[in-house]
């Protein structure tokens, strides 16, 4: 397969940093190369962050380029907006309808956009959107919004299904297992019906 | 089979294979997981020293006494360990010592994006950059081995792209891990004028044979493709300039310092047109240029934040296709204190008294950003409590108007120091030291006030009033940042004071300690809609059609903002 290209995008403490341990877990299970980077610190207290995940036959740099995102899986709807630009012609947008807003926002410095969605789903080919807090709230944590995301995602990867919930096991630990398991089941049966309703 | 990890879990992994003992380090992003994956090893004595000096002296005396020996910092912090560094490089080791620097090109957690690289030549020693977590490893056993053969410590010079991506690493099972004996030898170890003349000389042979050792190192390798053009790289740049031209000939340099001129040379004569593609400063392009060589590199190359593949595409080519627009009007999201941040109302009341604040580094640095709005400097570890001294100095009125603000960890580092100058120059500085009981802005290390050491074992605590007193402030006040009006009297009080004082605000991170406190909500019959909670920054409180509102998702109940509001609208939620 063609290298793949994934950004996670979210705000600090969504838990992007697990869901993307999971996605790099089950690209090594394919036997790919694969890389992936992230940026600690202060941006974790709140702040934009972002990782990038890359995956292929051999892969050299650790960095997804502007345009050139294969899936971008947003787990803030302001943050799918900012890192838009970064998904390739025909790539997909896997988007949480949750909103949450940034100190620039709560001040008011700046107005949090409005119709975010529509703005993607004018320029992107393929825009999922999903209650993933909603779907988290149901399976019993919100914590687990980003399992959810990740089964979304999943919805639209071509990777065996098994090789994701095996990937879970070996990276989630046993108590919290379960909770995840359904998490992924609720965001990959989510992503499937709104892709029916989008078609 | 072959493992993801980022480069510090390699660099931590490669100590465990390559017989490191001893390791040492001061957090700072984006070093700081080396040591803690080095703690997983409990073949390795690993531990957080107060700051990167005394770390690196950790580990020149261990290095000295036989043991293979890892020191990790950030760029910066080698500013701090650049003393014992020095004078090291003169005296040399005995167990191997590898000296790792994670810089932080573009700034993603930093107050500046010095070059690391300088530091190889400016304290001869010798240099290796990795551009993989393979390389990471495999660098630590390289860096050990040769500076037991050149008999130097050697600088691991990493970035953020290769400690913070992960990468396949093969593992492999560790080496004997054996100290070497201690011998005495006062004219190698004792670098006084005399000694230290004879290793000054020294120093020169040493480079020559590393010069010679430069042209042959398997790691400074030539990957040849198409002769039309050749590009010379190291670090992460190799990356990008492998996929940016697939087809180009590269000489990629792992042993940086001193640079093999004949393979440079040798390069240089068999490609048409040559590049130097290198991130931040020309440091491979200024040698190379001083050779005589005709190179491209800074001209179009940005010396400034990170590079890659896109950057380099459009250096070379002009502007490439039109890639999706960037969509306008994105507000930005700046990193906030957390909810329930036991800083938030320090800040918040020094907003409100109008008080200059030198500031220092930690999470509290976001103190300074709106609506909080309450610092004034933040220059570096420590810089807090003399540049308040400083300011009186400058201007005697303004002692009664100047506080000093710094963490624990951070006090601990390198503000005593600064203390003690307050007391021993007349100073009549207020200093809060923020007391959150952790290391919380690099991920929540324990340093010695906290009473644990690196593998949270119990250890003893330092006693930072005790200490404040034993340095000969007699005005030392212990409180609960939660308590404002108690805060606000004391401040009060003690800025007007014609002497030394301080105030230790004592409350855990958030992070570390989860409150217990039944959440907050509004009452929109009371709620004015003064938007006077809006001041205090909290993640959790947004207002909308003048009323404010609690977000119980992100709520930990901690009632600053029940204290600020002088409506009573704030009413705990039953739990």
């Amino acid at each position: 397969m063609p290298t793949q290209n994934i950004l996670l995008v979210g705000v600090g403490g969504q838990g992007t940093i697990l869901a993307s341990k999971i996605l790099a877990e089950v690209a090594v299970m394919q036997g790919l190369d694969v890389k992936m980077s992230e940026v600690h610190g202060m941006a974790q207290r709140g702040g934009s962050v972002v990782t990038h995940v890359r995956m292929g036959e051999q892969v050299h740099s650790p960095l997804v380029e502007e345009g050139e995102a294969d899936f971008i899986v947003a787990f803030e709807k302001l943050e799918a907006l900012r890192w838009a630009h970064y998904l390739r012609e025909g790539g997909s947008i896997v988007v949480n309808d949750q909103r949450i807003d940034p100190m620039t926002v709560i001040t008011g410095q700046a107005p949090y956009p409005p119709e975010i969605l529509e703005t993607l789903q004018a320029d992107a080919e393929e825009v999922v959107v999903i209650d993933a807090l909603q779907l988290a709230r149901e399976v019993g944590s919100i914590k687990a919004v980003n399992v959810v995301l990740l089964g979304a995602l999943a919805q639209k990867m071509q990777i065996e299904k098994s090789q994701w919930l095996e990937a879970i096991r070996r990276i989630v630990p046993a108590k919290a297992l379960d909770l995840n398991l359904q998490a992924f089941e609720a965001g990959f049966q989510g992503a499937g019906i709104a892709a029916q309703a989008d078609s | 089979m072959k493992t993801l990890l980022t480069g510090n879990e390699a660099i931590a992994r490669g100590a465990y294979e390559y017989g490191v003992t001893v390791a040492a380090a001061y957090p700072g992003t984006p070093s700081t997981e080396i040591l803690e994956n080095v703690g997983q090893y409990s073949e390795i004595k690993a531990q957080w020293s107060p700051n990167e000096k005394v770390a690196m002296e950790v580990a020149v005396g261990s290095s000295i006494a036989g043991a293979r020996t890892l020191v990790a910092m950030k760029h910066v912090g080698v500013n701090v360990a650049a003393d014992p560094l020095f004078t090291f490089a003169y005296a040399g080791v005995n167990g191997g010592l590898v000296l790792v620097s994670a810089d932080d090109p573009g700034m993603h957690s930093s107050q500046n994006e010095q070059d690391n690289r300088n530091y190889a030549k400016f304290a001869k020693i010798p240099m290796l950059e990795p551009s993989d977590s393979q390389e990471a490893k495999d660098y630590v056993g390289l860096g050990l081995s040769i500076s037991e053969q050149f008999d130097v410590p050697v600088l691991l010079r990493v970035t953020t792209r290769i400690s913070h991506s992960k990468t396949l690493v093969e593992l492999r099972d560790p080496m004997p891990r054996t100290a070497k004996a201690y011998v005495k030898d006062i004219k190698k170890y004792v670098m006084m004028p005399a000694f230290a003349r004879q290793k000054r000389m020294q120093l020169e042979e040493r480079y020559a044979h590393l010069k010679a050792y430069s042209e042959t190192a398997p790691v400074n390798r030539i990957e040849w493709g198409n002769r039309r053009v050749g590009v010379i790289t190291s670090g992460i740049a190799y990356q990008y300039v492998k996929e940016a031209l697939p087809s180009a000939s590269i000489l990629k340099l792992g042993f940086t310092w001193p640079l093999p001129n004949q393979l440079i040379k040798e390069f240089a004569a068999a490609v048409e047109k040559l590049y130097v593609i290198e991130e931040n400063e020309p440091y491979l392009e200024d040698h190379i240029k001083t050779m005589g060589l005709a190179v491209v590199g800074k001209e179009i190359f940005p010396s400034v934040g990170e590079l890659s593949v896109r950057i380099i595409e459009r250096a070379l080519d002009g502007p490439l296709q039109t890639v999706g627009k960037r969509a306008a009007n994105v507000p930005v999201r700046p990193p906030v204190l957390c909810p329930g941040c036991p800083h938030r109302p320090v800040f918040y009341l020094l907003k409100q008294l109008q008080l200059f604040v030198t500031g220092d580094i930690g999470c509290y640095t976001l103190g300074a950003l709106p609506p909080l709005d309450a610092m004034d400097t933040c220059i570096c570890m420590g810089a807090s409590l003399p540049m308040a001294l400083g300011f009186e100095k400058a201007h005697p009125e303004l002692a009664e108007k100047t506080v000093a603000v710094i963490g624990d960890s951070t006090f601990v580092h390198s503000g005593i120091t600064g203390l003690i100058d307050i007391v021993y120059n007349g100073g009549t500085s207020t200093v809060l030291i923020l007391d959150n009981s952790t290391t919380a802005m690099t991920g929540h290390q324990e340093h010695p006030g906290t009473g644990k050491t690196l593998r949270r074992e119990p250890t003893a605590a330092l006693d930072i009033e005790a200490l404040c007193k034993a340095v000969g402030v007699k005005r030392t006040f212990v409180i609960d940042p939660f308590d404002m009006e108690g805060l606000k009297t004391l401040i009060k009080r003690e800025v007007a004071t014609r002497e030394p004082s301080v105030i230790i605000t004592k409350r855990p991170c958030v992070l570390i300690v989860k409150q217990d406190e039944p959440l907050l909500s509004i009452d929109h019959e009371k709620c004015v809609g003064c938007k006077m909670c809006m001041r205090i920054g909290c993640p959790a409180i947004s207002h909308a059609n003048k009323k404010s509102t609690v977000n119980p998702a992100l709520c930990v109940g901690c009632g600053v903002c029940a204290q600020v509001c002088k409506f009573n609208a704030f009413v705990r939620e039953v739990r």
